[in-house]
């Protein structure tokens, strides 16, 4: 008997070195191809192709020609360029800065418990699942200098009457309050996640060694849910910098150029005026654009998930 | 204890603040549908009119074939949705598993992608082939919007699921696609909840394709309803009405699976980003 047993044991061990490396190695790439063949056909060819255009001079119903690099000079010496490349920081900046104040706030609320907190909650969700182009729609017939509500709501409280988006001067900051009534909610998801993810036991012990709540959100919560503060920067970034559906359903640029971003000055030339090859030029230009932004974002990211991981 | 139900009542009122903007503007919404134009002219403006206007649903119907833009739009959405899930599932399980980063930037790389430049070639590509006059256009290009979603949720959800059961499945001699089939995609259920609600909302929700790609008679709703302003000499009522039929379904989906968005958002689509 116990002869047997090592002899048994020995066995045993045996067979699980020997078919290790058999059942190591699940094949998962299957599963990916099907996905990467479809994200090829639709995403990277028309990269090769916008690519390729952009170094031809072509109208559509025109003849097309070889023109180098002759788009990307005229995009450098295009000042509705410029200017709309300003327009679409400007927009963005505002885009982002809002909706993480915001959301922070309502994440920091709805994280704690109190009455119909799942109702308000679902409430304050709606706007981001709403369709833009309907959203913008209402949000034009508030703006109405004359008969909208807004400029009602503001005479109640003794503010003079404003022209929203159909002044230069404030069509920005109007379409940018329409931006982040719609996407706070995201970043206040988002947040959520990380509060979620906080421990408890810190906090015991810094209630214990007399911290008060705004040391605590300092020196506690906000270090730990920096990661995910940065996650919705980095999203609200992207969808700002791309934003085209409010955009162009309220103002179509307007008035003027005035709110002409890059999205929608790069739609005018391909779909207006059917310039392609200019067109082409400006959506590479553009991709840059947020890729850079977001790639410098990323890095940040990476550096504050290493200084989360240095703190626990 | 008196304290504690002070900060509560606080805490309630904080979020009722927070959350006005968004409860007073859909009130606003209906009742600018429901009103006719006297009221909608009205000042001050009037919240509850005295005579409601129906008629200004009945007006959408009847005048802007909507009815078969909301069928395009459910073309559209679903063909585009169900696809995305077929191929988008098992590339979440592939990249969770293989922990391909890689494969993750490519998805990430989609999203920072303006549509319009999507749009430029694919456009020219559908001319070519002469099918910019079918729904395939749109249904295709959508792809662009659902697929990153539901790979990216999927993503999410396959990683924080546990890998032992997969481990004593491959161990016991299951294939791959077994164990994806048998173990993994019944666990992932709620997930793919998820992938498909968000999937369909933001493919509703698309704008900038249907602009570019619709004809007359390929439009989806919120192409449908944008064009009625052009028509329109912008009434309002109508307008409104038209707008709030166009984002009703998705308000309603919300509604109801809140929670499973709520949970999908905060949980498992955040954490792969």
């Amino acid at each position: 008997m116990s002869a047997i047993a090592p002899e048994r044991a020995g066995v045993t061990t045996q067979a699980i070195e020997g078919s290790q490396p058999v059942r190591l190695a699940p094949n998962y790439w299957p599963f990916v191809v099907p996905a990467l063949v479809v994200v090829g056909a639709v995403i990277v060819f028309p990269w090769a192709f916008t690519l390729w255009m952009s170094v031809n001079s072509w109208t559509l119903g025109q003849s097309r020609s070889f023109a180098g690099m002759e788009n990307y000079l005229r995009l450098a010496s295009d000042p509705r360029f410029w200017e709309s490349l300003w327009h679409t920081l400007t927009y963005t900046f505002l885009s982002v800065v809002a909706p993480m104040f915001f959301g922070t706030v309502a994440a920091l609320i709805f994280d704690a418990r109190f009455p119909l907190r799942g109702l308000l909650r679902g409430l304050f969700v709606m706007p981001m699942m709403a369709t833009p182009v309907a959203v913008a729609l209402v949000w034009t017939m508030m703006f109405h200098p004359q008969l909208g509500v807004l400029n009602y709501l503001l005479s109640l409280v003794g503010i003079p009457a404003q022209e929203w988006i159909f002044n230069p001067n404030t069509v920005i900051p109007s379409l940018v309050a329409v931006e982040t009534w719609q996407w706070t909610p995201l970043v206040m998801l988002i947040v959520l996640g990380g509060l979620a993810s906080v421990p408890r036991e810190p906090f015991e012990s810094a209630e214990i060694d007399g911290a008060n709540a705004w040391q605590q959100f300092r020196y506690l919560t906000l270090p730990m849910i920096a990661p995910f503060l940065m996650i919705a920067v980095i999203i609200r970034t992207i969808d700002a910098l791309k934003s085209f559906d409010i955009i162009y359903a309220m103002t179509q640029g307007g008035p003027g150029t005035a709110s002409e971003t890059i999205n929608i000055y790069l739609y005018n030339t391909a779909f207006s005026y059917y310039d392609m090859g200019y067109g082409s030029a400006m959506a590479v230009v553009f991709f840059i654009v947020i890729v850079a932004l977001s790639f410098i974002l990323l890095m940040l990211r990476q550096r504050s998930q290493w200084i989360d991981a240095e703190g626990k | 204890m008196g304290s504690r139900l002070l900060n509560k009542i606080g805490l309630f009122f904080g979020a009722l603040v927070l959350v006005s903007p968004a409860i007073l503007f859909f009130l606003w919404m209906i009742s600018l549908s429901l009103k006719f134009e006297i009221d909608n002219g009205a000042y001050p403006p009037i919240l509850i009119p005295e005579r409601f206007a129906w008629s200004n649903y009945a007006k959408v119907f009847e005048e802007n074939n909507f009815l078969l833009y909301m069928w395009n739009s459910v073309l559209v959405t679903g063909t585009a949705t169900l696809l995305a899930l077929l191929i988008g599932v098992p590339a979440g399980y592939g990249i969770a598993r293989l922990k391909a980063e890689r494969s993750a930037i490519v998805i990430m790389i989609a999203r920072m992608t303006p549509g319009l430049s999507y749009l430029i070639p694919l456009f020219l590509l559908f001319q070519w082939l002469g099918i910019l006059g079918t729904l395939w256009p749109q249904i295709i290009i959508h792809l662009v919007v659902t697929v990153p979603i539901v790979v990216w949720v999927m993503i999410g959800y396959f990683e924080t699921t546990p890998m032992e059961l997969e481990e004593a499945a491959n161990i016991d001699g299951a294939s791959s696609w077994q164990v994806f089939r048998l173990v993994a995609l019944p666990i992932a259920k709620p997930g793919i909840v998820v992938a498909f609600i968000l999937s369909i909302i933001f493919s509703w929700n698309n704008f900038v394709f249907g602009v570019v790609l619709a004809s007359r008679e390929t439009r989806t709703l919120p192409v449908a309803v944008y064009n009625m302003l052009s028509y329109e000499q912008v009434s309002w009522g109508p307008l409104a009405a038209a707008a709030l039929v166009v984002t009703l379904p998705v308000l309603v989906l919300t509604m109801f699976a809140q929670r499973q968005i709520v949970a999908g958002l905060t949980a498992g689509a955040v954490k792969g980003g």
